[in-house]
């Protein structure tokens, strides 16, 4: 069974033309990445949102079938739905900068998500905060857990931030655009460590991505978007040795070569 | 996030008040004379008598005794009213902030209402109507200084509100109830705590007005009570209001050279605290 299904999920914002999302339909398995790519404003945030149920009010969700493990995400109370949050769908987004309270203690912060989904002592919730940030492979977790974001590094903030969607042991991340804000080499130990994580617990994975060498090194299938709809979706191979539809052809164009997936 | 620690306007502000808090605090020590006590010949100058050496009122009470110990009933006014107003104004601007929508409708139609009636006439109203004691004065003044903070607190947690981290903690699954109380609660308060050192002399202030318009506590002595006492024989003994008058003045002063300071420093806007 899958992880997540999502079948005819369409989301149009109040006072809007056309849909943000438009039937779309996918499902992503235990152990393996699903990688959302298109261009800017082709609706990849609004799905991952859809799928938590976080859209704001003036936006109106229908899907014929919007599953996480055999259970109905639609019409769910919203204190279900916090539970399903964190604790079985992480979520990571790009701009690790402001993804953390100034004012809390890194450690305070992560100790703040496990005490969300387990009921912890302060101490055991610092300890597993401990644990989390030598998951995440932050140099000198110890030190960390008592500093403030402002004294972290951009790489190490998006640790942060893994760390905390990690904490209620979820079975699927959504990481939407999670390295853009990041610096080239940063990227690639960021995207390393997701993956990494992702074989360790046998995560799901929803990439949400306009990079093509992201797509080319992470993902097992991909899902093209474009004005809220999909356009193909592939395995990687074949997407990257015989484009379908000419839209990806562009992209592909667009894009500086990648190689064969790695 | 250091404080400024060479501002002048700080140190002055900071030693000024601490002297005055240390006076209130050690009042039995400092004073002899229980200040509604009628201790010594009436109308007495500042300097005519050694064992009074500020004088004393139209019934003989000793003026130094008043200041000391009304030191204790001004201050405690006045910062009691500024917390209140603080909490007040921070509770309600964070719910109209963070929820917006008809929350923030409805809440800043009422701040609204509040604002524009004068302020000094509607706290007169109300401890009136009470009656004048500390906690109707407290309250009295806190429940019209109360939308300045609403106003300031609701910006900042519509700030915040649309901050990643708020959104962040949305998706690690934390209540709404949980993210106003860790997130937002917190965050909007640096910039409320830098506008309290204002609220508390302010509230002084209005006390001391209250009291001239004969509005004040007959069971303690207040700044206020000696300059409402001290108007009727203004002409002839205007030491007796003049003492408690810059016993205010001081006060006052000092709070908001702490407060500027202060300011300077908790002020997100202005880039002090990262
Ligand atoms: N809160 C909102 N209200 C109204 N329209 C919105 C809102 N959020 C997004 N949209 C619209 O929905 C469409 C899809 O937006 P979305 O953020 O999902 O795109 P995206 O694929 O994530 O783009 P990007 O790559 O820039 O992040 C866009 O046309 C956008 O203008
Ligand atoms: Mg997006």
């Amino acid at each position: 069974m899958s992880v997540l299904s999502v079948e005819g999920l369409c989301v149009r914002y109040a006072g809007q033309q056309n849909p943000a999302v438009d039937d779309l339909s996918f499902s992503v398995e235990a152990g393996q990445t699903l990688a959302l790519v298109g261009e800017s404003g082709s609706g990849k945030s609004t799905t991952g949102f859809a799928i938590l149920g976080l859209l704001p009010a003036q936006a109106q969700v229908r899907a014929r079938q919007l599953a996480f493990a055999g259970q109905n995400l639609l019409g769910l109370s919203e204190n279900a739905l916090c539970a399903v949050r964190g604790g079985g769908i992480g979520m990571v987004f790009q701009d690790a900068l402001s993804a953390l309270n100034p004012l809390m203690t890194v450690g305070e912060q992560i100790a703040e998500a496990v005490r969300l989904h387990h009921p912890v002592s302060r101490a055991e919730a610092r300890a597993r905060a401990l644990a989390l940030l030598k998951r995440v492979r932050i140099a000198e977790a110890q030190r960390r857990l008592d500093e403030y974001p402002h004294r972290l590094s951009g790489g190490m903030r998006q640790r942060v931030v893994i760390a905390m969607a990690l904490a209620g042991e979820p079975r699927m991340l959504i990481a939407d655009e999670p390295t853009t804000a990041l610096d080239v080499t940063i990227q690639a130990q960021i995207l390393r460590l997701l993956a990494d994580l992702q074989a360790e617990a046998g995560l799901a994975l929803l990439l949400i991505t306009h990079d093509l060498g992201v797509v080319a090194e992470m993902a097992d299938r991909v899902l093209v978007m474009r004005h809220g709809r999909c356009l193909e979706q592939r395995d990687v191979l074949d997407l990257f040795n015989a484009p379908q539809h000419p839209y990806t052809r562009q992209l592909l164009a667009a894009c500086p070569p990648v190689g064969s997936p790695v | 996030m250091n404080l400024p620690w060479r501002s002048i306007p700080l140190w002055l502000g900071a030693l000024c008040l601490l002297a005055i808090g240390v006076a209130a605090l050690a009042a039995p020590v400092l004073v002899g004379s229980d200040p509604l006590a009628m201790v010594a010949r009436p109308y007495l100058w500042p300097g005519q008598n050694a064992a009074h050496w500020l004088g004393t009122d139209m019934l003989g009470r000793d003026l130094w005794s008043g200041l000391v110990y009304g030191a204790r009933v001004s201050l405690r006014i006045g910062l009691e009213a500024g917390v209140c107003t603080a909490l007040l104004g921070l509770a309600i601007g964070c719910l109209a902030g963070y929820f917006g929508g008809w929350v923030d409708n409805l809440l800043m139609r009422v701040t609204e209402l509040f604002q524009i009636m004068p302020s000094l006439i509607f706290t007169l109203v109300l401890v009136i109507i009470l009656g004048p004691r500390v906690d109707t004065l407290v309250l009295g003044i806190a429940a019209t200084a109360w939308p300045n903070v609403a106003r300031l607190a609701r910006g900042e947690a519509q700030r915040l509100a649309g901050m990643e981290f708020v959104q962040a903690a949305r998706v690690i699954g934390m209540s709404e109830a949980r993210i106003l109380w860790v997130h937002i609660l917190p965050n909007a308060l640096m910039p409320v705590l830098a506008m309290l050192a204002m609220l508390v002399g302010h509230a002084i202030l209005t006390e001391a007005a209250l009291a001239f318009l004969g509005l004040s506590d007959p069971n303690v002595v207040s700044w206020g009570s000696m300059i409402g006492a001290g108007r009727d024989v203004l002409r002839t003994a205007w030491y007796m209001t003049a003492l408690p008058g810059l016993a205010i003045f001081f006060t006052v002063a000092a709070l908001g050279l702490l407060g500027g300071a202060l300011n300077d420093w908790l002020n997100p806007r202005r880039g002090g605290l990262q």
